[in-house]
């Protein structure tokens, strides 16, 4: 965890004075309720489809037992004991009541928490690999500088009117578990031959109504140089981005209307002013933060511990157990997609349930997953058997992690004023149907993802499946799309027209089965046979045979 | 009625002798690099604000004082509301045009919501890291 200096926390105080002072004129008449919404939003609060909805910062996911303990705490007090992760690695609370929000806040600041940039036109949760610090294929510790440019952004007083909302993705591992190809700016940290770290920059991918890939826009930016270079492209964004339509207000459209290399020259020339001036980091800088997180006190272990056979551990070793760069040291996923539950919903008792394992099993810390999971990052291998058994008994050791059932899913039409269908009961439906966990091992590496309209909160752009509610004149319907992958990015494409909801189920078996009978081993995924074959055979076999449709297309020609 | 604030306080104005110089009007989509010989003449320059969330006129102001150097009254008008005040002054304004409907009285306190901001700006050049290095 990084812990808050005196500054840190006098400025998010000073922001809970400020946000009960503007509730306090709203409700008192004295704000409009738009100007207030572009103040309230700022603070992660919604007006939704049945109550307020409030969403806190989990900066980089990162969070410690306290304040899991505290969130429980307010889940039971102002809301209904319970709490949704996005896949931004946020908390949500679908029932506070407005005039309350200010108190929450308040309880927040007193574990130094917030709702800082949660929503609204501005820069939001700077997101990470969830295995950051960890990882055994690490480059840097990602949460430094995600915590630098965390400073860098929260009230930034140039950029807190932006054109629309701004996503940052911070990568500090040569695999990429962040998805930087798929945000306003992606960050790829690297090391040059002399050690020196710097950041591969990416800017204008994005998800949403047009999904886009960032441009790299700089191979290798050293860290001195990060804030400056943030500040140029924000400033060119900010000043050039499109205000005049909210569908193409995002940076990616700017760069598409530009196009990669003229806007890259705008950055530069907009650069060449700032390069070397005062936000140029210093080494004190990143040594202070450094030193402001706390760390693991490891154990020298030896690397091999032997895991006990017992029935039901090996799969959930297989799938929710990762490498650790500690010998002896395990990262576990807590899967929260446990069938029959939303996915990404913990209720209040299994927060305070969770502390208790992660103070026991891996140093009082946790961290979200943008697949809407929970991470204990450093659990001693010798502990994994016990650690598994009391997950088990709390449902949360579904050993699902990486498979078909483990759905990214938004809170859908159940919850949100923007979507056009629920997304909640088709997960479900699809997570009763593979409800067999052998099946489910066999299909092997699968993600599914679900939103519940184009603004893809379900990132069904990127998943191996990818499924999107539509209207279809007031009626729910769902498009389903394959060969979309987070890490390297690539967009899924949409196999024909929409499904209803009880079919969807039976739409995606049959993409299974077609898998199976194609892939040429076990180790080709779904979505590597998707990009080997194409989408034809896939579609052929949910919309019915080459053959069938090949006649109908010569009746048609006939006809015409 | 739309209130003037300067320099922290609510104040009234005279219209600008014509040997005070012209006061210059930049819009959102203007580009303060076109005014910059202008700006020594200049008796203010104005940057309207024409949405209360078109943050446009922030990099003019920036760019104003930090890169073509304008040292005089630069002032915020438009849809300018107790709620930007602390960001504008940020920024380099100096004299604020409030909207109609604003709470003059109130929107002073706006200048003192954080004692403390993260980042260089015209207000504080050094930002906080150097600072805290020290």
């Amino acid at each position: 965890m990084y812990l808050y200096d005196e500054i840190d926390s006098r400025i998010v105080d000073e922001r809970v004075k400020q946000f009960r002072d503007q509730t306090r004129r709203f409700l008192a008449g004295k704000l409009s309720e738009d100007d207030f919404r572009a103040l309230r939003l700022r603070n992660g609060l919604y007006i939704q489809r049945y109550a307020p909805m409030l969403r806190i910062a989990i900066p980089y996911g990162l969070l410690s037992t306290r304040q899991l303990r505290k969130l429980a705490d307010i889940s039971r007090k102002y809301d209904r004991a319970y709490g949704h992760f996005s896949t931004r690695q946020n908390l949500q609370l679908n029932w506070p009541r407005l005039e309350q929000v200010p108190d929450i806040l308040a309880e927040l600041a007193s574990v130094q928490m917030h709702a800082i940039q949660t929503s609204g036109n501005c820069i939001r949760n700077i997101t990470t690999d969830h295995f950051a610090g960890v990882a055994s294929d690490e480059i840097v510790d990602s949460f430094v500088w995600c915590e630098i440019i965390r400073q860098w952004s929260t009230f930034n007083p140039e950029f807190s009117y932006l054109p629309r909302k701004f996503k940052i993705a911070v990568n500090g591992s040569i695999g990429d578990r962040a998805a930087v190809a798929v945000h306003d700016i992606g960050l790829h940290a690297l090391k040059d031959r002399e050690g020196e770290i710097g950041f591969k920059v990416l800017v204008g991918g994005g998800l949403g109504r047009t999904p886009m890939l960032g441009h790299v826009m700089r191979e290798f930016l050293p860290w001195q140089h990060l804030l400056t270079y943030l500040d140029a492209i924000l400033r060119v964004y900010n000043r050039y981005g499109r205000r005049d339509n909210l569908n193409k207000a995002r940076i990616k459209i700017l760069v598409k209307e530009r196009g990669p290399d003229k806007f890259r020259e705008e950055i530069e020339a907009e650069w060449v002013h700032l390069k070397d001036g005062p936000e140029t980091l210093i080494p004190e800088e990143i040594e202070r933060v450094e030193k402001r997180f706390t760390r693991p006190q490891y154990e020298k272990l030896a690397s091999d511990a032997v895991l006990p056979p017992l029935p039901g551990f090996d799969a959930w070793v297989k799938r929710n157990v990762h490498p650790h760069k500690v010998p002896g040291y395990a990262a576990v996923t807590l899967s929260l997609k446990k069938t029959g539950v939303p996915p990404g919903d913990v209720t209040a008792d299994q927060m305070d349930a969770i502390a208790g394992l992660a103070d026991r099993y891996s140093f009082g810390e946790l961290r979200v997953s943008h697949e809407q999971n929970l991470i204990l990052a450093d659990v001693r291998a010798r502990d994994l058997a016990a650690l598994w058994r009391e997950a088990r008994a709390l449902g949360l050791a579904t050993p699902n992690v990486g498979l078909l059932t483990n759905i990214i899913c938004c809170p859908g039409g159940d919850f949100c004023a923007l979507a056009n269908a629920k997304s909640i009961p088709v997960a479900q439906a699809i997570q009763e149907r593979f409800d067999d966990l052998d099946y489910l091992h066999e299909i092997g590496e699968l993600d599914l993802n679900i939103s519940g309209c184009m603004n893809a909160c379900g990132h069904h752009h990127v998943g191996h499946v990818g499924i999107l509610g539509v209207d279809k004149n007031g009626e729910e319907w769902y498009q389903v799309e394959i060969g979309g992958n987070q890490a390297p990015g690539a967009l899924g494409k949409v196999i024909g027209p929409s499904f209803a909801r009880a079919d969807v189920p039976d739409v995606i078996e049959r993409l299974i089965e077609t898998y199976l009978e194609r892939r040429d081993s076990e180790a080709e995924r779904f979505v590597d046979v998707v990009q080997r074959i194409g989408i034809e055979p896939f579609k052929e076999r949910v919309y019915g045979n080459a053959h069938q449709r090949a006649s109908d297309r010569d009746r048609e020609r006939a006809l015409a | 009625m739309a209130t003037l604030i300067k320099g922290r306080r609510i104040a009234t104005e005279s219209a600008p002798s014509p040997e005070q110089g012209e006061v210059l009007r930049l819009e959102p989509t203007d580009d303060p690099a076109a005014v910059a010989d202008r700006l020594c003449r200049a008796a203010r320059v104005e940057v309207n604000f024409p949405k209360f969330g078109d943050g446009r006129g922030y990099s003019i102001a920036r760019l104003l004082r930090e890169r073509y150097g304008y040292k005089g009254e630069l002032r915020a008008v438009g849809q300018v509301g107790r709620d930007h005040l602390y960001y504008l002054e940020s920024c380099g304004f100096d004299a604020f045009l409030l909207r109609d409907g604003e709470d003059a009285e109130e929107a002073l306190a706006a200048f003192n919501d954080f004692s403390e901001s993260y980042q260089a700006s015209v207000k504080q050049p050094i930002p906080l890291f150097r600072r805290r290095a020290k």
